[in-house]
């Protein structure tokens, strides 16, 4: 067996919004990538960015949005004849037109997504169990029967009982964390090699929020597939993930794996974010510290580094005039900033 | 849903009381004995009647000369069990004689011209929609708010006008006139569709304006809900995604309008009708208001009404079919 292999890889993707008031540089350089049935977390502030991020490698961007830039490579595997060894193949999806049908196949079988609020997310007018049954009829060849039958099993494996029924219930005479548990049977039908999941707990208390979390840790190990977890949740991330993408203003400004991040960050927003959230043993006295200032907006990004109105480590003259460059260290982890331009 | 339907059916019958007894108050309200009027027209004409006995005949059938109520009881007893909804005095006729052909055809007017505007506005309204600001977009609204603007009976005058000068062909009425009397058959369709198909396409596109208005605002809401990015990140293409999830979605408004149609067509087709000489009740109902004959009046409402009741009634009934978020209230 050779060595992990590439899935997902993102390099300089940039994703604008061409409205009237102005461009919105929603992604605005990022970079990270995937290993086969690994577990990459995407964290930042709200408006960071995160969602957009993960449109763009499904092509859900709508109109005025579009990806200008970079590359999303996507290692395909063709399922080979019987016998013989699969073989890969990469599609870029970015250059993929929104809509056409290269896309279309890809999503729903290959790269299934699973949405924040599960209630919005189903159509209130179809029973679940259409919808569910829905992405296998469209990408495999299976009778409606067979379809119907696939759909009770991974309801009941998601853990809904008496699935049977519950395929010809709406989406509201269920509860929140039913609705989430049958939009990841959604996902899941067709065995994807990718999940995106963004903010899937967000919307759910805190008790069910664990239960899904255990629900798709336990369905990756079994499927086997890669998940992109998308949180504003760093405890979440440690819990879950194997990999963590920092994002801040649109750019994925550190990337590593989860417990070097945690041990040794070093963006300074990426220390800044630690420091904000309380660690398990810490003391009553040590305190919390917000991030000090505010999110800029949108159409006003800041010149240089996008994090230096607020960085401690500013260097005047440096960080407010050039763009960091994207520094890759020995041991693969990356870091946009200037600190470790020189090393 | 049984449920449902029955507490729907059971709020028809307090609705047509109240409309029956408003529309009674409308009959009684001119100040002449109806009766009198009736028998004075019939001797006029020199018929040869005992005048005395049918004026107390009518008097009390109808109840004249006493109280309010007695005589909306004996009107509404009359239509509910003998179907006799008074006497149309101008026709010299029972109104029940003269009325229902022209329900008829007005419902299969109402029907055709309904067809036509949603097989119009449908397919234009998606485009719309879909293809919000392109060159096709534009292109449907401006004809859209053509549509609305321009009078139907303008529209009728000069398509007929046009017609008739280059093409000889004259349209009015419902049939030809050999065609009048004879049982129906698929020839008198064909008759009636070729008298009756610019009144049906007119009366259908001055509303489509309307609806391609509507269904573009409905379908522009609806298609940025996030059960249609789930439905696009299904691998659904996206026509599929539109006609299955936010079209459907879009619909509501629609259905719970049809049964308004009917009391919007009876208004709305009044010129159109003098204009094209057709048969339908909104005409009669004019005329009979002009000539104070109150029976008549009275019964178009009443008629009108309980259709139009009964078409809300069958809108529910789809709406709930089609939200399941009704059904299960
Ligand atoms: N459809 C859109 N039109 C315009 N701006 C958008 C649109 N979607 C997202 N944005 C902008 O892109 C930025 C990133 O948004 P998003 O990816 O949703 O953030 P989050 O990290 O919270 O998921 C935000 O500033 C948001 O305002
Ligand atoms: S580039 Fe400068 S401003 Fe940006 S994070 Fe690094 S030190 Fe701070
Ligand atoms: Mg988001």
């Amino acid at each position: 067996m050779e060595g992990p292999e590439l899935l997902l890889e993102v390099k300089g993707l940039k994703t604008y919004f061409f409205l009237d008031e102005g461009t919105v540089k929603a992604v605005e350089g990022a970079d990270f990538s995937l290993l086969r049935g690994g577990t990459l977390g995407i964290v930042g502030e709200s408006g960071c960015g995160k969602t957009v991020t993960a449109y763009s490698i499904t092509q859900l961007i709508e109109s005025p949005g579009r990806i200008v830039e970079g590359q999303i490579l996507f290692h395909r595997r063709l399922n080979g004849v019987e016998g013989s060894p699969a073989t890969t193949e990469v599609v870029d999806l970015a250059k993929l037109r929104p809509g056409s049908r290269s896309i279309c196949e890809i999503r729903g079988s290959e790269i299934a997504m699973v949405f924040q609020e599960p209630m919005t997310a189903l159509s209130p007018v179809h029973t679940i169990g259409d919808q569910i049954m829905e992405v296998i009829l469209l990408h495999r060849k299976v009778s409606k029967k067979e379809a119907r039958e696939q759909t009770v099993e991974m309801l009941r494996h998601v853990g809904i009982p008496k699935s049977e029924t519950r395929l010809d219930t709406y989406p509201f005479q269920l509860s929140g964390g039913m609705r989430q548990r049958a939009m990841i049977a959604m996902a899941l039908m067709c065995r994807p090699s990718l999940l995106i999941a963004d903010e899937p707990t967000t919307a759910l208390d805190v008790t069910m929020q664990a239960q899904i979390l255990e629900l798709m840790k336990q369905l990756q190990r079994e499927m086997g597939m890669a998940v992109i977890l998308i949180t504003h949740n760093l405890g979440v991330v440690a819990e879950v993930c194997e990999q963590v993408a920092v994002m801040y203003l649109g750019e994925v400004v550190e990337w590593a794996d989860v417990e070097a991040l945690f041990a040794d960050p070093l963006h300074p927003y990426t220390q800044a974010l630690l420091r904000s959230i309380p660690k398990l043993g810490q003391s009553k006295k040590g305190r919390l510290d917000p991030i000090k200032g505010m999110v800029p907006d949108p159409y006003n990004r800041p010149g240089g580094c996008p994090f230096h109105p607020r960085c401690a480590q500013m260097i005047a003259g440096r960080c407010d005039q050039e763009r960091p460059p994207l520094v890759r260290r020995p041991d693969g982890r990356t870091v946009r900033c200037v600190l470790y331009a020189d090393s | 849903m049984l449920q449902f339907i029955l507490r729907r059916l059971l709020f028809i019958i307090p609705t047509f009381f109240v409309i029956s007894f408003v529309t009674f108050i409308v009959i009684q309200l001119p100040p002449s004995d109806y009766a009198q009027t009736y028998v004075s027209g019939l001797l006029a004409q020199g018929d040869n009647i005992d005048a005395q006995a049918t004026l107390k005949n009518l008097r009390d059938l109808y109840g004249i000369g006493e109280p309010a109520y007695v005589q909306y009881g004996k009107w509404m007893w009359g239509i509910l069990t003998r179907g006799d909804f008074g006497m149309a005095f101008e026709y010299q006729q029972p109104v029940s004689f003269i009325i229902w052909e022209r329900i008829e055809f007005t419902i299969v007017i109402t029907l055709a011209s309904l067809l036509v505007s949603w097989l119009i506005a449908f397919p234009v309204g998606i485009y719309s929609a879909v293809r919000q600001y392109s060159l096709g977009d534009y292109l449907s609204t401006f004809l859209a708010f053509i549509g609305i603007s321009v009078p139907s009976f303008l529209m009728a005058l000069v398509i007929m006008y046009i017609l008739f000068k280059y093409f000889n062909i004259t349209l009015g009425g419902l049939f030809s006139s050999q065609m009048e009397k004879a049982p129906w058959s698929l020839a008198k369709v064909v008759d009636f569709l070729q008298h009756t198909w610019l009144a049906i396409l007119i009366l259908g596109v001055s509303s489509t304006g309307g609806l391609i208005r509507t269904l573009r605002a409905n379908l522009l809401d609806e298609m940025h809900k996030p059960y249609v990015i789930t439905a696009r990140a299904k691998g659904l293409p996206e026509w599929k995604v539109v006609i299955k999830y936010p079209l459907r979605l879009a619909l509501n408004p629609f259905i719970s309008g049809v049964g308004f149609t009917l009391p919007l067509l009876v208004n709305g087709s009044i010129i159109i009708s003098v204009v094209m000489s057709l048969p339908l009740v909104g005409v009669m109902l004019l005329r009979s208001l002009q000539s104070q004959d109150m029976y008549l009046a009275g019964s178009l409402i009443l008629i009108t009404s309980l259709l139009t009741i009964i078409g809300v009634f069958l809108s529910d009934m789809l709406l709930a079919w089609v939200d399941p978020r009704i059904r299960y209230q």
